[in-house]
């Protein structure tokens, strides 16, 4: 018998969207509000479990053609990288720097070393989260 | 250049090597290639640091440019720098020992990154100035010792495997709840901000309950009297490669983090809690001998006396003196590296004989000579027969024993050598002398190759043994720290 779920599909392609966007906003307000990178990476790994659910391993492998390993060790690669930079200006070890910056579209916007950090912490979140459902569910 | 950053290296390399690992998963050669140059690097930060702290006194930074008792605080004393650098070396002989003997299925899984990742977590506790960063070492390293015992995925490896993450868990688990108490009680978590707050409340039972609480979590991960239950099995599933780092590196950490806690925080009631420790570390030596004397495995055996040496250097910081922990850091240090040293050898027997059964074996003195007198002199070197490593550490050991008066612990102490001895030498008799067994057909390419790594940790730890005396001022000053907690203090907390 096959199974329709079509809703569940043509819900989910719309539910993504919503959920990968969500966790972006979550991970670019965790400075000043509730939030941060390993709450993101939750939700984005959540966004992507459910389109796992509604399609399949493979059609969400074809979507997504990521060794997630690969995500994890680059993530982990931004945030070393991102400490390291304090050994070159002879600071201590995760000294953070910020400024004020003029960017064309977003006006005065402050940007601090942090967020590369944060953003490390949410590749490997993702990366981890994706290799050990991919790893559970795939049946190779 | 004055670098600043210099501590970090040693934890930061293995760490970004491991990273870099990652991204060559197929490609083994490239795996070992930068595994080695990694620790090699690793090393030299590490000896340039040994360097700076001998001349410039204790190194420390608190990350992030916060001042001291708010950010988290990395700290490089004699002691920890000392076992840093044995740390790392040990590594790069058991890398060059896996080569050959970790056998390329596991290679390709990740065990290179593992082996680093498990370096960062060990050279991340032995630095780290910090309660509850400790404990995030801890993890680190414990997480990658879960993946290493369990790689490969031998039935025997899976259940041993469970039970050495169950008992971990719930130890770390202990710990986060003792780091909890004392935080609730002292309200800092900088272990220098600790001792002095400890030292201005005067340890009230609180604080010995506390103290009693650590020696339970990390008498569990160092494997002391009451709570070492779970390593004989744990430690003889993996492959021997695993083991030998296990052996050398990972019940060494628990003894560094009890001795730190012991003479940094828990020191104004030493009439209870250094008693129990010394109780309990007697104990460790006696079921350690016990243990060493009962199996014909050559595994067991030498596992066992891993569990005597935890009860001698114990028994050694419990002292309180001078003379007894100098010796506990000499003693530490060699064992590291004999022990290293023993497991490469009795892999090699193994790998060579094909059973890791006394009874079945004979004879090797006749086709692997020179295993045979490695093996020999790095028992020698166990036992502790001078001008060997193992000399000067159980004779000062010894001598603060009887200068604390702990007249028949000593005699213990000195008993336990002498079973160490017929322990390790009824290997030597069973396995080399006797009429030769059938050998099952064996590499001889390969066993040269496995006898590099051995031969230069023997010789490394015969000239530990034979330089006692230009190491003495290291082993003082690291010792003068441990007697002295205000030199620690002081050093983190004003700048």
């Amino acid at each position: 018998m096959k199974v329709n779920d079509v809703v569940l599909q043509t819900a989910a392609k719309v539910v993504f969207f919503i959920i990968l966007l969500f966790s972006i906003f979550i991970f670019f307000a965790g400075h000043y509000t509730p939030g941060g990178g390993f709450v993101g990476g939750l939700l984005a790994t959540g966004a992507i479990a459910l389109l796992l659910l509604a399609y399949d391993l493979r059609t969400v492998q074809q979507l997504l053609p990521f060794n997630f390993m690969i995500v994890v060790a680059i993530g982990l690669l931004l945030s070393i990288g991102m400490a390291s930079g304090s050994i070159i200006f002879n600071v201590p070890f995760f000294t953070h720097a910020f400024d004020d910056f003029y960017l064309p579209l977003f006006g005065a916007t402050s940007l601090h070393t942090a967020m590369i950090f944060d953003a490390g912490v949410y590749l490997v979140v993702i990366g981890a989260a994706m290799t050990i459902i991919q790893a559970i569910g795939g049946d190779s | 250049m004055n670098m600043i950053n210099l501590l970090i290296l040693p934890i930061l390399l293995p760490f970004l090597f491991a990273v870099i690992l990652l991204f060559l998963k197929e490609n083994i050669r490239a795996q070992r290639l930068l595994t080695i140059v990694g620790l090699v690097v690793s090393l030299a930060a590490a000896l340039r640091l040994i360097w700076k702290v001998k001349t410039a006194g204790v190194q420390t930074i608190t990350l992030g440019s916060w001042p001291a008792p708010f950010g988290i605080s990395l700290v490089s004393d004699m002691l920890s720098v000392l076992l840093v650098t044995t740390s790392i070396l040990i590594t790069i002989l058991i890398v060059l020992y896996s080569f050959t003997a970790i056998g390329e299925a596991r290679e390709r899984f990740y065990y290179y990154p593992a082996v680093l990742f498990m370096l960062t977590g060990i050279n991340g506790a032995f630095t780290t100035g910090d309660i509850f960063n400790m404990f995030v070492f801890f993890e680190v390293l414990l997480i990658a010792s879960y993946v290493l015992i369990v790689l490969g995925g031998e039935k025997r490896q899976l259940r041993e495997s469970i039970k050495y993450l169950l008992v971990n868990v719930i130890s770390s688990a202990l710990f986060v709840v003792t780091v909890g108490l004392l935080y609730s009680v002292v309200g800092t978590l900088n272990m220098a901000d600790i001792s002095a707050k400890i030292a201005e409340v005067g340890q009230p039972g609180i604080i010995t309950v506390i103290a009693v609480l650590f020696l339970l979590v990390f008498g569990i991960k160092g494997a002391l009297f009451p709570l070492y239950f779970w390593l004989p099995g744990s430690y003889s599933a993996p492959p021997m490669p695993v083991l030998a780092l296990f052996g050398a590196l990972l019940t060494k950490v628990g003894l560094y983090a009890i001795t730190r806690t012991y003479t940094l925080f828990f020191i104004h009631d030493v009439a209870f809690t250094h008693e129990l420790l010394l109780v309990l570390s007697v104990l460790t030596v006696i079921m350690g001998c016990v243990g060493a004397l009962a199996y014909f495995d050559l595994k067991q055996i030498i596992i066992y006396n891993i569990i005597i040496a935890v009860g001698v250097i114990l028994f050694g910081v419990s002292q309180m003196n001078e003379a007894g922990m100098s010796g506990a850091i000499f003693y530490l240090i060699h064992d590291m590296l004999i022990k290293a040293a023993l497991f490469i050898l009795i892999g090699i027997i193994i790998s060579v004989t094909g059973t890791s059964n006394l009874r079945n074996m004979g004879g090797l003195m006749k086709t692997h000579t020179s295993l045979g007198w490695m093996y020999l002199i790095t028992v020698f070197g166990l036992v502790g027969i001078p001008p060997l490593s193992g000399f000067i550490g159980k004779l000062l050991i010894v001598q603060g024993g009887f200068e604390a008066g702990n007249t028949w612990a000593t005699v213990i102490i000195l008993i336990s050598s002498i079973i160490v001895l017929l322990s390790a030498m009824r290997i030597f008799v069973y396995a080399f002398w006797g009429e030769p067994v059938k050998l099952p057909k064996s590499d001889r390419r390969s066993y040269r190759k496995e006898m590099l790594p051995a031969t230069l940790l023997v010789v490394i730890s015969i000239v530990y043994g034979v330089s006692t005396e230009w190491l003495i001022p290291y082993m003082a000053d690291a010792s003068d720290i441990l007697l002295n907690p205000s030199i620690y203090i002081d050093a983190v907390l004003k700048e």
